[in-house]
């Protein structure tokens, strides 16, 4: 029994109540209290991951204890998985919020900016906390909607566009997956996780079980921008400020897509063999289409977002090449490699992706464009920008020593060890064409010759959006510190301990 | 059993929607009717033949009462769909007043 689980949510929540009323009256109090409740968060997030001490822990919401270990109350779980998103979800949110002091001096309304930032992660921070379905869709909502309105947040016609495509395949999929629930409590008469999973161990119908997976994959599918349902996502992923990009592009796909889909399918379903190979074949073609469809964008923000759907299919096709050996039965250590591969990488891409669109923001808050073919010459006169983004590029491309690399390195390996030798083989092409996609950014944004003259006020950024952007790049290079097995060992294993050994979740919390 | 189909039908109704009007508003309504059919779908499950409203009464133990749960839940999600409604029309209004027309054909600026 934890105490401090849930001021993950009440905090964030609070401080947008707050914001929105004492903002007003006090100039500049927006920004600093969001800094540092996001501080807060960053301090409770590492302190809980370290206190947990690769076990698990719960907090009942109002004390409602189970009656006959059926759970009735809303339960709050936090266990080696998800503590890492947390860390990751509040780390990269107070760096963005860091940055936006500075970048979002260029919109008018900074209090409604703040607010909703706030609103932002504490949605997310309750996606990935919650232990019951209903909670993680009152959650989603809670942030997408957030979302929504900060995608939009520029109020012009892109923007608006974008965030109209959004909502209506957000919507989508939000009642997809409320249809998915329903049909689950239909069955089960429970929405804890760890009960459903009793539940349905009894027994089922096999072709209801597959008819509700399908709903589930294809809702939470829509906001992680698996590749057939990626439509929106460069959209609204280059039309929202570059902060929030960073957030939505470096987090939020994360925390309530790809998160949740590998918590319900590992530990609230059971994993059957069909089903793995179908995600894996998701991932496989969001990461090889992904890149194709980067590799001829001149738009740098929206060159980065396809980048996105192709390193999130790295993470999906690894996940479910462990997913797939997990079914069978066999070869648990390389099962256990594949899915360290890919919580690995979901990280890493947390660190590199949220840097690469904080660069992209940096150079268009001096040079106000964010085509390719406009640009040129930056190096010089933008150092740091310079410097950080080519660390982010060789960690997104795989180049050693950085941390995509070594994650990259993981992926390919289990592959090759699960006897999945296309895929492996599809891994490397794909990196050696993000390599060049990213070269391509790297020459004609920083060092080609200037295309128009640049004036004297094309300077270095202010001091938060440097700052912000070099912590990212140290993140990048001691995130490679994970592969060392004394240090996965402790960071890492907890993860796939919790996904490999699927009972284990439901027995603890059963067991409470 | 009839009506769980129609609720499917009302589900249909409103991704058809979605994907033929070509009318901001019109995709707004459409997806309200897909809202309304999940939402009438979780009130079905909840529903049990001859049950009563669930205020348990000492006296009669036996008695059979509806399930509570759904009713809650339905509550909870008509409330977020009032704000994802809301947020929607409000883009669907500025998008008009960038655009002067409602016609999805000539909102296109974002492309490849």
């Amino acid at each position: 029994m934890n105490q401090l689980l849930p001021l993950f949510v009440i905090v964030p929540l609070s401080a947008t109540f707050l914001i929105m009323i004492f903002g007003r009256f006090f100039k500049d109090f927006n920004k600093y209290f969001a800094s540092c409740v996001l501080l807060f968060l960053v301090v409770l997030s590492f302190y809980s991951m370290i206190s947990l001490n690769g076990g698990l822990s719960l907090y009942k919401v109002g004390g409602w204890q189970p009656i006959n270990k059926i759970p009735i109350g809303i339960y709050i779980v936090m266990d080696g998985f998800n503590s890492l998103i947390v860390c990751i979800i509040n780390l990269i949110g107070f760096l963005v919020v860091f940055y936006s002091i500075s970048y979002i001096k260029r919109y008018t309304a900074e209090n409604y900016f703040y607010a909703l930032f706030c609103l932002l992660i504490g949605g997310m921070n309750g996606v990935v906390i919650s232990g019951d379905l209903f909670n993680i869709f009152v959650f989603l909502e809670i942030s997408v909607i957030s979302s929504y309105a900060l995608v939009a947040f520029g109020v012009e016609k892109n923007e608006l566009e974008a965030s109209f495509k959004y909502q209506v395949l957000g919507g989508l999929a939000s009642f997809l997956i409320l249809f998915g629930i329903g049909f689950i409590y239909w069955k089960t008469k429970t929405l804890n996780i760890a009960d459903i999973r009793a539940a349905f161990s009894n027994g089922y119908d096999k072709k209801y079980y597959l008819f509700v997976q399908l709903l589930i994959l294809s809702g939470f599918g829509l906001k992680a921008a698996i590749i057939p349902f990626h439509a929106w996502l460069p959209d609204a992923h280059s039309s929202a400020p570059s902060p929030i990009s960073a957030m939505l592009s470096g987090v939020f796909i994360k925390a309530v897509g790809i998160y949740v889909i590998i918590r319900l399918f590992f530990n609230m379903f059971e994993i059957s063999e069909g089903m793995a190979i179908l995600i894996t074949t998701l991932g496989t073609i969001s990461m090889v289409i992904g890149v194709f469809l980067a590799i001829g964008q001149w738009d740098i923000k929206r060159l980065l977002a396809y980048h996105s759907i192709s390193q999130m299919g790295y993470v999906v096709m690894s996940v479910g090449i462990g997913m797939i050996l997990v079914s069978r039965g066999l070869k648990p250590e390389v099962a256990s490699l594949a899915i360290t591969g890919g919580i690995y990488h979901l990280i890493n891409h947390a660190a590199f992706k949220g840097l690469l669109f904080l660069n992209a923001g940096a150079i268009e808050y001096t040079l106000g464009t964010r085509n390719l073919k406009e640009m040129g010459g930056l190096a010089k006169v933008m150092p740091v920008t310079s410097a950080t983004s080519f660390i982010a590029s060789m960690s997104i491309s795989g180049v050693p020593p950085f941390n995509g690399f070594f994650s990259k390195l993981i992926i390919i390996i289990a592959a090759i060890l699960a006897r999945f030798y296309l895929l492996a083989a599809l891994a490397v092409i794909v990196s050696i064409i993000t390599l060049a996609s990213f070269l391509k950014f790297q020459r004609y944004a920083f060092y080609d010759k200037p295309k128009n003259p640049m004036g004297s006020e094309v300077k270095e950024v202010p001091f938060p959006m440097v700052f912000s952007m070099i912590v990212l790049s140290i993140l990048c290079l001691l995130l490679s510190l994970l592969v060392i097995p004394s240090v996965r060992e402790v960071i890492l294993a907890p993860a796939v301990n919790i996904l490999t050994d699927p009972l284990k979740y439901s027995t603890f919390i059963l067991g409470q | 059993m009839i009506a769980y189909y129609m609720c499917f039908g009302l589900f249909f109704v409103g991704l058809y929607g979605v994907i033929t009007r070509r009318n901001l508003v019109k995709i707004a309504i459409s997806l309200s009717i897909m809202e309304i059919s999940t939402f009438l779908f979780f009130a079905l499950i909840g529903y049990i033949d001859n049950g009563v409203a669930p205020i348990v009464n000492p006296a009669d133990p036996d008695k059979i009462y509806v399930d509570p749960l759904p009713q809650t839940l339905v509550l909870t999600a008509i409330v977020i769909g009032l704000a994802t409604t809301a947020l929607l029309m409000a883009v669907i209004i500025r998008l008009y007043r960038k655009y002067k027309t409602f016609d999805i054909r000539e909102i296109n600026e974002l492309r490849g």
